[in-house]
Protein backbone atom coordinates (compact mmCIF):
# COMPACT_ATOMS: atom_id res chain seq x y z
CA UNK A 1 0.00 0.00 0.00
CA UNK A 2 1.63 3.21 -0.76
CA UNK A 3 0.72 6.63 1.06
CA UNK A 4 -0.36 9.89 -0.79
CA UNK A 5 2.89 11.33 1.37
CA UNK A 6 5.24 8.91 0.61
CA UNK A 7 8.36 11.39 1.06
CA UNK A 8 9.49 10.17 3.83
CA UNK A 9 13.61 9.03 4.68
CA UNK A 10 14.60 5.99 5.10
CA UNK A 11 14.25 6.43 8.93
CA UNK A 12 10.38 7.20 8.44
CA UNK A 13 10.97 11.14 9.50
CA UNK A 14 9.35 13.13 7.67
CA UNK A 15 9.87 15.83 5.09
CA UNK A 16 8.39 18.91 6.27
CA UNK A 17 10.84 21.77 5.05
CA UNK A 18 9.70 24.80 3.04
CA UNK A 19 10.13 24.23 -0.03
CA UNK A 20 10.38 27.45 -2.88
CA UNK A 21 10.08 25.90 -6.03
CA UNK A 22 6.21 24.43 -4.93
CA UNK A 23 3.48 25.89 -7.37
CA UNK A 24 1.35 26.97 -3.88
CA UNK A 25 4.25 28.52 -2.39
CA UNK A 26 5.01 30.70 -5.98
CA UNK A 27 1.45 31.50 -6.77
CA UNK A 28 1.26 32.80 -2.69
CA UNK A 29 4.66 34.90 -3.09
CA UNK A 30 3.21 36.62 -6.74
CA UNK A 31 -0.28 37.47 -5.11
CA UNK A 32 1.21 38.93 -2.05
CA UNK A 33 3.46 41.03 -4.32
CA UNK A 34 0.34 42.10 -6.01
CA UNK A 35 -1.56 42.85 -3.00
CA UNK A 36 0.88 45.01 -1.55
CA UNK A 37 1.16 47.00 -4.86
CA UNK A 38 -2.52 47.60 -4.58
CA UNK A 39 -2.52 48.85 -1.17
CA UNK A 40 0.21 51.12 -1.81
CA UNK A 41 -1.21 52.60 -4.73
CA UNK A 42 -4.65 52.87 -2.56
CA UNK A 43 -2.21 54.78 0.50
CA UNK A 44 -0.14 57.01 -2.51
CA UNK A 45 -3.54 59.50 -2.58
CA UNK A 46 -3.94 59.90 0.78
CA UNK A 47 -0.22 61.09 1.41
CA UNK A 48 -0.40 62.98 -1.50
CA UNK A 49 -3.12 65.20 -0.88
CA UNK A 50 -2.09 65.18 3.06
CA UNK A 51 1.25 66.24 2.28
CA UNK A 52 0.46 68.76 -0.11
CA UNK A 53 -2.32 70.71 1.45
CA UNK A 54 0.44 70.89 4.90
CA UNK A 55 2.96 71.80 2.22
CA UNK A 56 1.56 74.44 0.64
CA UNK A 57 -0.81 75.68 3.37
CA UNK A 58 0.97 74.80 6.61
CA UNK A 59 3.67 77.33 5.42
CA UNK A 60 1.75 80.17 5.34
CA UNK A 61 -0.25 79.95 8.58
CA UNK A 62 0.07 83.38 10.90
CA UNK A 63 -1.64 85.05 13.46
CA UNK A 64 -3.25 87.18 10.51
CA UNK A 65 -4.65 84.09 9.56
CA UNK A 66 -7.22 83.56 12.61
CA UNK A 67 -7.94 87.10 13.41
CA UNK A 68 -8.65 89.17 10.47
CA UNK A 69 -10.82 89.16 7.29
CA UNK A 70 -9.84 88.22 3.94
CA UNK A 71 -9.29 90.86 2.17
CA UNK A 72 -11.30 92.75 -1.05
CA UNK A 73 -9.59 91.14 -4.64
CA UNK A 74 -6.89 92.11 -6.16
CA UNK A 75 -5.18 93.51 -2.27
CA UNK A 76 -2.84 91.68 0.13
CA UNK A 77 -3.10 91.25 3.88
CA UNK A 78 -5.59 89.48 5.91
CA UNK A 79 -6.90 86.05 6.82
CA UNK A 80 -9.88 83.49 7.22
CA UNK A 81 -11.22 84.42 10.33
CA UNK A 82 -14.96 84.93 9.62
CA UNK A 83 -14.84 81.44 7.40
CA UNK A 84 -13.13 79.40 10.95
CA UNK A 85 -16.42 80.98 12.68
CA UNK A 86 -18.27 80.29 10.23
CA UNK A 87 -17.93 76.51 9.69
CA UNK A 88 -18.00 76.20 13.60
CA UNK A 89 -21.60 78.12 13.22
CA UNK A 90 -23.19 76.18 10.01
CA UNK A 91 -21.63 73.02 11.82
CA UNK A 92 -23.09 73.72 15.74
CA UNK A 93 -26.38 74.56 13.75
CA UNK A 94 -26.23 71.12 11.96
CA UNK A 95 -25.31 69.09 14.72
CA UNK A 96 -28.17 70.84 16.87
CA UNK A 97 -30.71 69.83 14.30
CA UNK A 98 -29.10 65.98 13.54
CA UNK A 99 -28.48 64.74 16.83
CA UNK A 100 -32.02 64.72 18.41
CA UNK A 101 -33.78 63.77 15.27
CA UNK A 102 -31.13 61.12 14.60
CA UNK A 103 -30.52 60.07 18.19
CA UNK A 104 -34.71 59.79 18.35
CA UNK A 105 -35.09 58.09 15.24
CA UNK A 106 -31.97 55.13 16.10
CA UNK A 107 -33.93 54.73 19.47
CA UNK A 108 -37.36 54.37 17.71
CA UNK A 109 -35.51 51.61 15.35
CA UNK A 110 -33.58 49.77 17.96
CA UNK A 111 -35.93 49.81 21.13
CA UNK A 112 -39.59 50.25 19.72
CA UNK A 113 -40.32 48.94 16.29
CA UNK A 114 -40.47 45.28 16.13
CA UNK A 115 -38.93 45.06 12.57
CA UNK A 116 -42.37 45.44 11.39
CA UNK A 117 -42.59 47.51 6.93
CA UNK A 118 -42.36 50.67 8.82
CA UNK A 119 -38.82 50.13 10.59
CA UNK A 120 -37.69 48.38 7.65
CA UNK A 121 -38.84 50.91 5.04
CA UNK A 122 -36.89 54.18 7.66
CA UNK A 123 -33.64 51.59 7.92
CA UNK A 124 -34.02 51.32 3.84
CA UNK A 125 -34.70 55.11 3.89
CA UNK A 126 -31.56 56.06 5.83
CA UNK A 127 -29.26 54.12 3.80
CA UNK A 128 -30.39 55.66 0.58
CA UNK A 129 -30.16 58.86 2.08
CA UNK A 130 -26.85 58.01 2.76
CA UNK A 131 -25.62 57.33 -0.53
CA UNK A 132 -27.20 60.72 -1.67
CA UNK A 133 -24.98 63.22 -3.34
CA UNK A 134 -24.34 66.09 -0.86
CA UNK A 135 -25.16 68.54 -3.54
CA UNK A 136 -29.25 66.69 -3.45
CA UNK A 137 -29.27 68.02 -0.10
CA UNK A 138 -28.04 71.57 -0.94
CA UNK A 139 -30.42 71.93 -4.02
CA UNK A 140 -33.21 70.57 -1.34
CA UNK A 141 -33.02 73.05 0.70
CA UNK A 142 -32.24 75.49 -1.67
CA UNK A 143 -35.71 74.57 -2.93
CA UNK A 144 -37.44 74.73 -0.14
CA UNK A 145 -36.11 76.84 2.20
CA UNK A 146 -34.20 79.10 0.38
CA UNK A 147 -36.12 80.69 -2.69
CA UNK A 148 -39.69 80.83 -0.47
CA UNK A 149 -38.19 82.80 2.17
CA UNK A 150 -39.89 80.40 4.62
CA UNK A 151 -37.66 81.92 7.66
CA UNK A 152 -38.90 85.00 8.39
CA UNK A 153 -37.82 86.35 4.53
CA UNK A 154 -34.64 85.39 4.85
CA UNK A 155 -33.25 83.97 1.51
CA UNK A 156 -29.39 82.87 2.00
CA UNK A 157 -28.81 81.94 5.65
CA UNK A 158 -25.74 79.81 8.30
CA UNK A 159 -29.40 78.30 9.46
CA UNK A 160 -30.22 76.83 5.40
CA UNK A 161 -26.67 76.04 5.27
CA UNK A 162 -26.57 74.08 8.80
CA UNK A 163 -30.30 72.36 7.43
CA UNK A 164 -28.96 70.91 4.48
CA UNK A 165 -25.42 69.81 6.75
CA UNK A 166 -28.01 67.86 8.73
CA UNK A 167 -29.15 66.02 6.25
CA UNK A 168 -26.72 64.86 5.29
CA UNK A 169 -25.47 64.27 9.14
CA UNK A 170 -29.06 62.09 9.60
CA UNK A 171 -28.44 59.20 8.13
CA UNK A 172 -24.74 58.31 9.70
CA UNK A 173 -26.59 59.58 13.40
CA UNK A 174 -29.60 57.31 13.06
CA UNK A 175 -27.32 54.54 11.85
CA UNK A 176 -24.92 54.69 14.54
CA UNK A 177 -27.41 54.48 17.09
CA UNK A 178 -29.26 51.87 15.73
CA UNK A 179 -26.20 50.14 15.62
CA UNK A 180 -24.93 51.02 18.98
CA UNK A 181 -28.03 50.12 20.91
CA UNK A 182 -28.35 46.84 19.18
CA UNK A 183 -24.93 46.11 20.74
CA UNK A 184 -26.66 46.55 24.53
CA UNK A 185 -26.80 43.53 25.85
CA UNK A 186 -30.61 41.96 26.46
CA UNK A 187 -29.69 41.05 29.88
CA UNK A 188 -29.76 44.43 30.67
CA UNK A 189 -32.91 45.69 29.60
CA UNK A 190 -34.53 42.62 31.40
CA UNK A 191 -32.52 43.27 34.71
CA UNK A 192 -33.99 46.87 34.32
CA UNK A 193 -37.63 46.15 33.65
CA UNK A 194 -37.18 43.10 36.05
CA UNK A 195 -37.10 46.01 38.75
CA UNK A 196 -39.75 47.87 37.74
CA UNK A 197 -38.62 50.23 35.08
CA UNK A 198 -40.71 51.44 32.43
CA UNK A 199 -39.47 50.95 28.87
CA UNK A 200 -38.99 54.68 28.72
CA UNK A 201 -36.86 54.78 31.95
CA UNK A 202 -35.32 51.67 30.78
CA UNK A 203 -34.19 53.50 27.75
CA UNK A 204 -32.87 56.50 29.19
CA UNK A 205 -31.31 55.37 32.92
CA UNK A 206 -29.96 51.84 31.10
CA UNK A 207 -30.01 51.54 27.51
CA UNK A 208 -28.98 55.36 26.49
CA UNK A 209 -25.79 55.64 28.78
CA UNK A 210 -24.37 52.25 28.30
CA UNK A 211 -24.30 53.11 24.57
CA UNK A 212 -23.18 56.20 24.71
CA UNK A 213 -19.78 55.58 23.49
CA UNK A 214 -20.56 54.05 20.27
CA UNK A 215 -23.43 57.05 19.46
CA UNK A 216 -21.07 59.66 20.17
CA UNK A 217 -18.26 58.56 18.04
CA UNK A 218 -20.51 58.28 15.20
CA UNK A 219 -21.87 61.82 15.63
CA UNK A 220 -18.73 62.92 15.76
CA UNK A 221 -17.68 61.64 12.92
CA UNK A 222 -21.07 62.86 11.10
CA UNK A 223 -19.60 66.20 12.18
CA UNK A 224 -16.47 65.72 10.51
CA UNK A 225 -18.17 64.69 7.75
CA UNK A 226 -20.13 67.82 7.26
CA UNK A 227 -18.08 70.23 8.40
CA UNK A 228 -15.89 69.57 5.06
CA UNK A 229 -18.75 69.98 2.86
CA UNK A 230 -19.38 72.49 -0.20
CA UNK A 231 -21.43 71.74 -2.24
CA UNK A 232 -24.96 71.86 0.41
CA UNK A 233 -23.26 75.50 1.25
CA UNK A 234 -22.72 76.71 -2.16
CA UNK A 235 -26.53 78.03 -2.53
CA UNK A 236 -27.67 77.37 1.57
CA UNK A 237 -25.22 79.51 3.19
CA UNK A 238 -23.75 81.12 0.55
CA UNK A 239 -20.61 82.95 0.72
CA UNK A 240 -19.31 86.86 3.25
CA UNK A 241 -16.67 88.33 3.19
CA UNK A 242 -17.77 90.26 6.22
CA UNK A 243 -17.39 89.20 9.73
CA UNK A 244 -21.22 87.71 10.92
CA UNK A 245 -23.41 89.32 13.65
CA UNK A 246 -23.51 86.32 15.77
CA UNK A 247 -24.49 88.31 18.85
CA UNK A 248 -27.95 89.30 17.83
CA UNK A 249 -30.05 86.55 15.62
CA UNK A 250 -29.21 88.47 12.57
CA UNK A 251 -25.94 86.95 12.11
CA UNK A 252 -27.58 83.27 11.36
CA UNK A 253 -30.24 84.73 9.01
CA UNK A 254 -27.66 86.00 6.99
CA UNK A 255 -24.97 84.15 4.54
CA UNK A 256 -22.34 83.31 6.28
CA UNK A 257 -18.76 82.68 5.23
CA UNK A 258 -17.07 78.90 5.21
CA UNK A 259 -14.34 77.47 4.54
CA UNK A 260 -15.12 75.08 2.38
CA UNK A 261 -17.06 77.49 0.13
CA UNK A 262 -13.80 80.10 1.02
CA UNK A 263 -11.50 77.28 -0.64
CA UNK A 264 -14.00 76.95 -3.89
CA UNK A 265 -14.07 80.65 -4.53
CA UNK A 266 -10.58 81.81 -3.75
CA UNK A 267 -8.98 78.73 -5.52
CA UNK A 268 -10.02 80.01 -8.72
CA UNK A 269 -9.37 83.64 -8.26
CA UNK A 270 -6.99 84.97 -10.75
CA UNK A 271 -5.04 86.74 -7.42
CA UNK A 272 -1.38 85.36 -6.10
CA UNK A 273 -2.81 86.17 -2.04
CA UNK A 274 -6.32 84.66 -2.28
CA UNK A 275 -5.25 81.60 -3.56
CA UNK A 276 -2.69 81.23 -1.61
CA UNK A 277 -5.51 82.09 1.18
CA UNK A 278 -7.41 78.77 -0.22
CA UNK A 279 -4.62 76.55 0.55
CA UNK A 280 -3.98 77.79 3.89
CA UNK A 281 -7.93 77.45 4.75
CA UNK A 282 -7.93 74.21 2.99
CA UNK A 283 -4.61 72.98 5.85
CA UNK A 284 -7.11 74.45 8.79
CA UNK A 285 -10.16 72.18 7.36
CA UNK A 286 -8.20 69.38 7.57
CA UNK A 287 -6.09 69.85 10.34
CA UNK A 288 -10.12 70.60 12.43
CA UNK A 289 -11.77 67.42 10.68
CA UNK A 290 -8.36 65.19 11.17
CA UNK A 291 -8.88 66.56 15.53
CA UNK A 292 -12.65 65.66 15.31
CA UNK A 293 -11.58 61.60 14.04
CA UNK A 294 -9.06 61.85 16.71
CA UNK A 295 -11.71 62.83 19.17
CA UNK A 296 -13.58 60.47 18.23
CA UNK A 297 -11.44 57.32 18.20
CA UNK A 298 -10.27 58.60 21.93
CA UNK A 299 -13.97 58.31 22.50
CA UNK A 300 -13.60 54.78 21.44
CA UNK A 301 -10.97 54.17 23.32
CA UNK A 302 -12.17 55.28 26.32
CA UNK A 303 -15.23 53.51 26.41
CA UNK A 304 -12.95 49.77 25.85
CA UNK A 305 -12.10 50.90 29.27
CA UNK B 1 -72.84 33.61 34.96
CA UNK B 2 -74.14 37.32 36.56
CA UNK B 3 -72.08 36.98 39.60
CA UNK B 4 -68.71 36.10 38.51
CA UNK B 5 -69.38 38.98 35.62
CA UNK B 6 -69.95 41.34 38.93
CA UNK B 7 -66.49 40.49 40.42
CA UNK B 8 -64.94 41.40 37.06
CA UNK B 9 -61.28 41.51 37.63
CA UNK B 10 -60.96 39.91 41.09
CA UNK B 11 -60.96 35.97 41.51
CA UNK B 12 -61.39 33.55 44.14
CA UNK B 13 -58.27 32.03 45.68
CA UNK B 14 -57.17 30.67 48.84
CA UNK B 15 -55.82 33.19 51.02
CA UNK B 16 -52.44 30.82 51.21
CA UNK B 17 -52.25 31.29 48.07
CA UNK B 18 -50.24 33.99 46.06
CA UNK B 19 -49.95 33.13 42.62
CA UNK B 20 -52.53 30.33 40.67
CA UNK B 21 -51.61 29.35 37.17
CA UNK B 22 -54.80 28.57 36.19
CA UNK B 23 -54.97 26.36 32.71
CA UNK B 24 -52.11 28.07 31.08
CA UNK B 25 -51.01 27.49 27.44
CA UNK B 26 -48.44 29.32 26.33
CA UNK B 27 -47.14 29.31 23.00
CA UNK B 28 -44.09 30.82 21.42
CA UNK B 29 -45.78 31.48 17.41
CA UNK B 30 -48.00 28.74 16.55
CA UNK B 31 -45.87 26.54 18.71
CA UNK B 32 -47.13 25.23 22.10
CA UNK B 33 -44.02 25.16 24.65
CA UNK B 34 -45.71 23.94 27.63
CA UNK B 35 -49.73 23.26 28.21
CA UNK B 36 -52.26 23.50 30.53
CA UNK B 37 -50.58 24.38 33.83
CA UNK B 38 -52.91 24.08 36.99
CA UNK B 39 -50.51 25.31 40.33
CA UNK B 40 -51.08 26.96 43.43
CA UNK B 41 -47.86 28.91 44.49
CA UNK B 42 -48.14 29.33 48.88
CA UNK B 43 -47.22 32.38 49.77
CA UNK B 44 -44.20 32.94 52.24
CA UNK B 45 -42.66 29.34 50.71
CA UNK B 46 -40.10 28.74 48.58
CA UNK B 47 -41.18 26.55 45.34
CA UNK B 48 -39.23 24.74 43.04
CA UNK B 49 -39.76 24.22 39.17
CA UNK B 50 -37.94 21.36 38.10
CA UNK B 51 -37.67 18.80 35.03
CA UNK B 52 -35.75 18.30 32.26
CA UNK B 53 -34.55 20.90 29.34
CA UNK B 54 -37.62 22.30 27.02
CA UNK B 55 -39.92 21.31 29.33
CA UNK B 56 -41.29 24.89 29.92
CA UNK B 57 -40.40 25.50 33.50
CA UNK B 58 -38.41 28.89 32.73
CA UNK B 59 -41.46 29.70 30.28
CA UNK B 60 -43.93 29.88 33.39
CA UNK B 61 -41.70 31.69 35.66
CA UNK B 62 -41.20 33.90 33.00
CA UNK B 63 -44.94 34.64 32.59
CA UNK B 64 -45.04 35.29 36.13
CA UNK B 65 -44.36 38.71 36.09
CA UNK B 66 -45.39 39.03 31.97
CA UNK B 67 -41.44 38.84 31.04
CA UNK B 68 -42.78 36.55 28.37
CA UNK B 69 -43.98 39.92 27.26
CA UNK B 70 -40.57 41.36 25.75
CA UNK B 71 -40.49 38.24 23.16
CA UNK B 72 -42.15 38.15 20.44
CA UNK B 73 -44.94 36.11 19.29
CA UNK B 74 -45.27 34.89 22.51
CA UNK B 75 -48.84 34.36 23.51
CA UNK B 76 -50.55 33.33 27.06
CA UNK B 77 -53.83 31.01 27.19
CA UNK B 78 -55.41 30.44 30.86
CA UNK B 79 -55.05 33.05 33.78
CA UNK B 80 -52.43 34.00 35.98
CA UNK B 81 -53.24 35.07 39.00
CA UNK B 82 -51.75 37.34 41.99
CA UNK B 83 -53.75 37.90 45.25
CA UNK B 84 -57.11 37.37 42.62
CA UNK B 85 -56.14 39.67 40.03
CA UNK B 86 -55.45 37.85 36.95
CA UNK B 87 -51.92 39.35 35.73
CA UNK B 88 -53.00 39.16 31.73
CA UNK B 89 -56.35 41.27 32.36
CA UNK B 90 -56.77 43.92 30.27
CA UNK B 91 -55.98 46.83 31.96
CA UNK B 92 -53.05 45.68 33.77
CA UNK B 93 -50.01 47.34 33.52
CA UNK B 94 -46.70 45.00 33.35
CA UNK B 95 -44.25 47.42 34.68
CA UNK B 96 -46.66 47.56 38.02
CA UNK B 97 -46.17 43.46 38.04
CA UNK B 98 -42.91 44.07 37.65
CA UNK B 99 -42.44 45.82 40.60
CA UNK B 100 -44.36 43.63 43.02
CA UNK B 101 -43.55 40.42 41.46
CA UNK B 102 -39.53 40.86 40.66
CA UNK B 103 -36.69 38.72 38.92
CA UNK B 104 -33.50 37.22 39.16
CA UNK B 105 -31.76 35.81 36.41
CA UNK B 106 -29.48 32.53 34.96
CA UNK B 107 -26.69 35.21 34.14
CA UNK B 108 -25.71 37.85 37.06
CA UNK B 109 -26.32 40.74 35.16
CA UNK B 110 -25.59 44.07 37.17
CA UNK B 111 -26.13 47.62 35.67
CA UNK B 112 -23.16 49.05 34.41
CA UNK B 113 -23.09 51.37 37.72
CA UNK B 114 -21.69 51.85 41.19
CA UNK B 115 -22.86 49.05 43.36
CA UNK B 116 -24.56 51.49 45.51
CA UNK B 117 -26.64 52.81 42.38
CA UNK B 118 -27.22 49.05 41.26
CA UNK B 119 -29.28 49.15 44.70
CA UNK B 120 -30.58 52.43 44.68
CA UNK B 121 -31.62 52.71 40.98
CA UNK B 122 -34.55 50.45 41.42
CA UNK B 123 -35.73 51.92 44.64
CA UNK B 124 -35.61 55.33 42.96
CA UNK B 125 -37.43 54.68 39.44
CA UNK B 126 -40.07 53.51 42.44
CA UNK B 127 -40.56 56.40 44.38
CA UNK B 128 -38.98 55.47 47.18
CA UNK B 129 -38.54 58.55 49.60
CA UNK B 130 -36.73 57.59 52.94
CA UNK B 131 -33.29 56.47 53.75
CA UNK B 132 -31.46 55.42 50.47
CA UNK B 133 -28.24 54.55 52.63
CA UNK B 134 -29.97 52.51 55.28
CA UNK B 135 -32.04 50.73 52.04
CA UNK B 136 -28.94 49.91 50.43
CA UNK B 137 -26.96 48.80 53.63
CA UNK B 138 -30.28 46.16 54.70
CA UNK B 139 -30.80 44.80 50.97
CA UNK B 140 -27.20 43.89 50.81
CA UNK B 141 -27.04 43.00 54.23
CA UNK B 142 -30.30 40.49 53.62
CA UNK B 143 -28.61 39.19 50.39
CA UNK B 144 -25.53 38.29 52.33
CA UNK B 145 -23.36 39.92 50.18
CA UNK B 146 -22.82 43.79 52.69
CA UNK B 147 -19.70 42.00 54.04
CA UNK B 148 -17.56 41.82 50.90
CA UNK B 149 -18.76 44.88 49.14
CA UNK B 150 -18.98 47.59 52.45
CA UNK B 151 -15.89 49.07 51.58
CA UNK B 152 -16.66 49.60 48.12
CA UNK B 153 -19.77 50.92 47.20
CA UNK B 154 -18.93 53.21 44.86
CA UNK B 155 -16.99 50.92 42.36
CA UNK B 156 -18.58 49.23 39.32
CA UNK B 157 -20.68 45.98 39.63
CA UNK B 158 -18.91 44.58 37.40
CA UNK B 159 -15.83 44.57 40.30
CA UNK B 160 -17.32 41.63 41.79
CA UNK B 161 -16.82 38.10 41.41
CA UNK B 162 -19.88 35.82 39.67
CA UNK B 163 -21.52 35.20 43.33
CA UNK B 164 -21.00 38.37 44.48
CA UNK B 165 -22.47 39.55 41.19
CA UNK B 166 -25.42 37.49 41.35
CA UNK B 167 -26.44 38.12 45.31
CA UNK B 168 -26.35 41.95 44.05
CA UNK B 169 -28.61 41.14 41.69
CA UNK B 170 -30.84 39.55 44.61
CA UNK B 171 -30.24 42.60 46.50
CA UNK B 172 -31.15 45.16 43.86
CA UNK B 173 -34.54 43.12 43.55
CA UNK B 174 -35.08 43.16 47.57
CA UNK B 175 -34.63 46.56 47.35
CA UNK B 176 -38.03 47.50 45.09
CA UNK B 177 -39.52 45.26 48.57
CA UNK B 178 -41.34 42.90 45.87
CA UNK B 179 -43.99 40.13 47.40
CA UNK B 180 -42.97 37.64 45.55
CA UNK B 181 -38.88 37.09 43.73
CA UNK B 182 -38.74 34.75 40.75
CA UNK B 183 -35.64 33.16 40.37
CA UNK B 184 -34.38 31.41 36.48
CA UNK B 185 -31.78 29.17 37.60
CA UNK B 186 -29.67 31.83 39.71
CA UNK B 187 -26.90 29.67 40.37
CA UNK B 188 -26.06 27.82 36.89
CA UNK B 189 -23.72 30.21 36.26
CA UNK B 190 -22.04 29.82 39.83
CA UNK B 191 -19.49 27.25 41.56
CA UNK B 192 -20.48 25.34 44.81
CA UNK B 193 -19.27 27.80 47.41
CA UNK B 194 -21.49 30.63 46.19
CA UNK B 195 -24.23 28.63 45.33
CA UNK B 196 -24.29 27.30 48.62
CA UNK B 197 -24.04 31.51 50.22
CA UNK B 198 -27.10 32.13 47.71
CA UNK B 199 -29.00 29.17 48.95
CA UNK B 200 -28.64 30.32 52.41
CA UNK B 201 -29.68 33.46 51.65
CA UNK B 202 -32.66 31.90 50.11
CA UNK B 203 -33.86 30.52 53.71
CA UNK B 204 -33.59 33.99 54.78
CA UNK B 205 -35.54 35.29 52.44
CA UNK B 206 -38.24 33.22 52.49
CA UNK B 207 -39.60 34.64 55.95
CA UNK B 208 -40.04 38.11 54.03
CA UNK B 209 -40.90 36.86 50.17
CA UNK B 210 -42.55 34.25 48.38
CA UNK B 211 -39.84 32.82 46.26
CA UNK B 212 -40.41 30.57 43.15
CA UNK B 213 -37.16 29.22 41.83
CA UNK B 214 -36.20 27.29 38.70
CA UNK B 215 -33.53 24.57 38.97
CA UNK B 216 -31.54 21.95 37.28
CA UNK B 217 -30.38 21.03 39.88
CA UNK B 218 -32.31 18.91 42.01
CA UNK B 219 -30.45 18.34 44.99
CA UNK B 220 -30.96 21.85 44.95
CA UNK B 221 -34.23 21.69 45.34
CA UNK B 222 -34.62 19.30 47.97
CA UNK B 223 -32.25 21.98 49.93
CA UNK B 224 -34.09 25.13 49.42
CA UNK B 225 -37.84 24.27 48.71
CA UNK B 226 -40.75 23.52 50.23
CA UNK B 227 -42.78 22.49 47.53
CA UNK B 228 -41.55 21.35 43.90
CA UNK B 229 -43.47 21.03 40.85
CA UNK B 230 -41.91 18.67 38.21
CA UNK B 231 -42.43 19.55 34.67
CA UNK B 232 -41.99 16.87 31.74
CA UNK B 233 -42.21 17.13 27.93
CA UNK B 234 -43.27 14.86 25.49
CA UNK B 235 -43.50 14.64 21.69
CA UNK B 236 -46.85 15.29 20.21
CA UNK B 237 -47.99 13.60 17.13
CA UNK B 238 -47.69 15.65 13.90
CA UNK B 239 -46.11 18.78 15.87
CA UNK B 240 -42.16 19.55 15.32
CA UNK B 241 -41.36 19.68 19.13
CA UNK B 242 -42.17 18.77 22.50
CA UNK B 243 -44.63 20.50 24.65
CA UNK B 244 -44.13 20.90 28.54
CA UNK B 245 -46.56 20.02 30.92
CA UNK B 246 -46.90 19.37 34.78
CA UNK B 247 -46.44 16.50 35.81
CA UNK B 248 -46.89 16.59 39.24
CA UNK B 249 -47.01 19.70 41.93
CA UNK B 250 -46.50 18.64 45.63
CA UNK B 251 -44.44 19.34 48.97
CA UNK B 252 -40.77 18.74 47.97
CA UNK B 253 -40.76 15.83 50.57
CA UNK B 254 -43.32 14.07 48.65
CA UNK B 255 -41.93 14.65 45.09
CA UNK B 256 -38.33 13.18 45.95
CA UNK B 257 -39.25 9.94 48.41
CA UNK B 258 -43.53 8.75 47.37
CA UNK B 259 -44.35 10.38 43.98
CA UNK B 260 -47.61 9.58 42.40
CA UNK B 261 -46.39 9.48 38.96
CA UNK B 262 -44.14 6.76 37.33
CA UNK B 263 -42.32 10.24 35.05
CA UNK B 264 -41.60 11.71 38.53
CA UNK B 265 -40.46 8.91 40.10
CA UNK B 266 -37.88 8.08 37.34
CA UNK B 267 -36.67 11.54 36.62
CA UNK B 268 -35.86 11.92 40.78
CA UNK B 269 -34.04 8.99 40.59
CA UNK B 270 -31.96 10.04 38.00
CA UNK B 271 -33.33 7.40 35.34
CA UNK B 272 -33.99 10.57 32.94
CA UNK B 273 -33.20 13.86 32.16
Amino acid sequence: MTSLYSDRSSQGIPDLSYKPSLARNVGSRILTVIAGIFSAVAVLPLILVLGYVIVKGGSKISLALFTELPPPPGLDGGGIANAIVGTIVVTVVAALIAIPVGVGGGIFLAEYSSSGWFAQFIRFGTNVLSGVPSIIAGVFIYGTIVTSRVLFGNAYSALAGGMALSILMLPTVIKTTDEGLKLVSDDLRRAALGVGASRFVTIVRITLPTAFTPIATGVVLAIARAAGETAPLIFTALFSPFWSDLLSTDGIFAPIATLSVLIYNFAIMPYEFHNELAWSASFVLVVMILGLNLFSRWLARFAAK
Amino acid sequence: MTTSQLQTEQHQVSDDTAISIQNVTISYGSYEAVKNVYCDVPRGKVTAFIGPSGCGKSTVLRSLNRMNDLIEGCSLKGRVLFDGVDLYGASVDPVEVRRRIGMVFQQPNPFPKSIYENIAFGARINGFTGDMDELVERSLRQAAVWDECKDKLNESGYSLSGGQQQRLCIARTIAIQPEVILMDEPCSALDPISTLKIEETMHELKKSFTIVIVTHNMQQAVRVSDMTAFYNAEAVEGGSGKVGYLVEFNETEKIFNSPQQQATQDYVSGRFG
